[in-house]
């Protein structure tokens, strides 16, 4: 748990940071934004003690900060920073290796822990640890610096538009699989944006701060439900309601489709879902559960034909990752105009489907709240 | 094919290690010399100086530019890291304007200012030499280090590195390009220049280059001044092999 009380920062007469108050609880993600030069980035740099306070404290599991060492301190919080920031003239391992050998891991340890790391990023370690930085692409440079961020495995990670520098692609890659690094790891982070979108996908908790002040603290559904004033109902802008669904993953809404693989009988299957009537698509899967196409069963006609009954071509266009957010699955919706979408893992095996019909239900709920 | 660190070697440094064949034939060998000079210069009667070994004029000479030369490496580096502290930065110009001031002051000029003080010979050839060299290292060790981006030294520090741990682990290693780049320049520059140190007596490959000022004799001034280019030719090389970390 991280505890800043009555913070004060200024440089010279101009105050970056004006007696803020937070209290970051144990295991979640707090998101610090708010439009540029409001100070965020200088109350990141508080909290290792990279930047002093003028007056305030801050205690980090009830101890104060000021108790010790800063770069002791510092070494037992990750800090990941825009651009990445990793050592050019040092390969992958050995940047990973930095704060294993100030704190003076042994050298088995530090291989044990990287290779781990490398299983949690799920990258290949072997091909990437004699690596130089200018070797790898933005996105695998992104996720070492995270790793590297890890490596002795801190309470506290502290990350400074860590994603800013992405391409929106690999922006919500990084996203989505911070998300599941995040929920097994349980640290606590504090995270700096200017993308609400991203603090509103990240955060258990938003800090919308303005002029060295915090304006709202509060969970992403009250900031977008409930604005606390003009400035926050600006800032997170009229879209609000569509905002909100990027906090809904679509895996906890999907329900479990109705599929048949190619070997199965399918003109019985469709015969049955006709006279059952409860859903009109089925999906067509290959022997590996990899989703093939939709099949209308209202127009198929016995025999089935898969050259003529399935809509293969325009399959890829209209999943979803279960990774992804309602946000993106109604997007996708009115982009193909199609109202119903089937969910696949990462291994393009169909886990579920969900129609604008949930997505509906959701809105309301948020409208009821409000 | 095998690549052995061997054959490598032999790869990149083959042009270097024939020159340096080519200079250690040429001071050992004076009967080269003097058929290459005569054929010059056949209206002289003396075309090798006499009064000294090439040999040992080599040896005086690179041990006047080792001497001055690690005395302005160190003292550059340490007065380019100090002046790029946060504690030194106040310097920073005072540093730039005397080094400058130190390059444009004919070394010449040095040396006729020290003699009445510290007389004739070795010492004052080795502050000019020295003073004169500075420079180089200075800038590009200042130049070097304030080109390491500060997203780099934010990271480290952000991560636990003390001053020291960033200087050593991050700013000299970054920094180090430039580094060796102004020793190089320094160092071939301190091996021209050292021919001066002839003129107070301080020996060295200029002392056959006045002589033969002197005497009027072109084939002397082309005996020093041939192995000087030589050696510069030499250390020029070495030195970017160790640059490109092939030695």
């Amino acid at each position: 748990m991280i505890q800043i009380q009555n913070v004060t920062k200024s440089y010279g007469t101009s105050i970056a940071v004006d007696n803020i108050s937070l209290e970051i609880p144990a295991g979640e993600t707090c998101c610090l934004i708010g439009p540029s030069g409001c100070g965020k980035s200088t109350a990141v740099k508080l909290i290792n003690r990279m930047l002093e306070p003028a007056s305030g404290r801050i205690f980090i599991d009830g101890k104060d900060t000021r108790d010790f060492k800063p770069e002791l301190l510092r070494r037992h919080i990750g800090y990941v920073i825009q651009n990445v920031g990793l050592f050019p003239h040092m390969t992958v391992a050995e940047n990973i290796a930095v704060v294993p050998q100030l704190l003076s891991w042994k050298k088995e340890k530090i291989e044990e822990r990287t290779e781990e790391l490398f299983r949690m990023m799920r990258m290949e370690s072997g091909h990437y640890l004699d690596k130089y930085p200018r070797e790898l692409s933005g996105g695998e440079a992104q996720r070492i610096g995270v790793a590297r961020a890890l490596a002795s495995d801190p309470e506290i990670l502290l990350m400074d538009e860590p994603f800013g520098a992405v391409d929106p692609l690999n922006r919500e890659a990084l996203q989505a699989e911070f998300m599941k690094i995040q929920s097994n790891l349980k640290k606590t982070v504090v995270f700096v944006t200017h993308d609400l979108d991203e603090a509103i996908r990240l955060g258990d908790r938003i800090a919308l701060m303005r002029e060295g002040k915090i304006v709202q603290y509060d969970t992403p559904e009250e900031i977008l439900a409930r604005p606390k004033n003009r400035f926050v109902s600006d800032f997170v802008g009229a879209d609000r309601a569509l905002k909100r669904l990027s906090r809904f993953p679509v895996s906890e809404f999907m329900k479990m489709p109705a599929s048949v693989k190619v070997n199965d009988d399918i003109d019985a299957f469709l015969a049955q879902t006709r006279k059952e009537g409860k859903t009109r698509f089925v999906w067509l899967l290959d022997e590996d559960e990899r989703l093939i196409g939709p099949v209308d069963s209202r127009h198929v006609r016995a025999p089935f034909n898969r050259e003529e009954d399935v809509m293969e071509a325009n399959c890829s266009a209209i999943t979803v990752r279960d990774s992804a957010t309602l946000r993106e699955v109604l997007s996708r919706m009115l982009g193909q105009g199609v109202k119903i979408i089937p969910v696949i893992d990462d291994d393009s095996r169909l886990v579920g489907e969900i129609s604008i019909l949930e997505i509906e239900k959701v809105t309301e709920e948020a409208a009821l709240e409000c | 094919m095998l690549k052995s660190p061997l054959k490598k070697f032999l790869r990149r440094s083959a042009g270097t290690i024939l020159l340096a064949g080519v200079f250690i034939y040429l001071i050992l060998d004076m009967n080269a010399w003097n058929l290459f000079l005569k054929t010059l210069f056949p209206e002289e009667t003396e075309w090798i100086y006499p009064r000294a070994m090439l040999i040992e004029l080599v040896g005086e000479h690179l041990l006047l530019v080792a001497i001055s030369s690690a005395l302005a490496v160190t003292a550059g580096i340490a007065t380019g890291i100090f002046v790029t502290r946060r504690s030194g930065k106040v310097y920073l110009q005072t540093v730039n304007d005397l080094t400058s001031l130190a390059q444009t002051f004919p070394p010449v000029a040095i040396l006729a200012l020290a003699v009445p003080f510290i007389g004739f010979g070795f010492k004052p050839t080795i502050a000019a030499l020295f003073l004169y060299s500075i420079l180089p290292v200075v800038r590009n060790t200042i130049s070097g280090i304030e080109a390491v981006p500060a997203p780099l030294i934010e990271a480290a520090f952000g991560m636990g590195m003390t001053r020291i741990q960033i200087l050593f682990k991050v700013e000299i290693p970054l920094a180090m390009k430039m580094i060796m780049a102004g020793i190089r320049i320094s160092v071939v520059m301190n091996i021209g220049t050292a021919t001066l140190g002839a003129i107070v007596g301080a020996g060295g490959l200029g002392v056959p280059i006045i002589s033969g000022l002197v005497r009027q004799n072109p084939a002397f001034v082309l005996e020093g001044a041939l192995t000087v280019c030589l050696l510069a030719v030499i250390t020029d090389r070495l030195i970017a092999g160790i640059e490109e970390g092939s030695f």
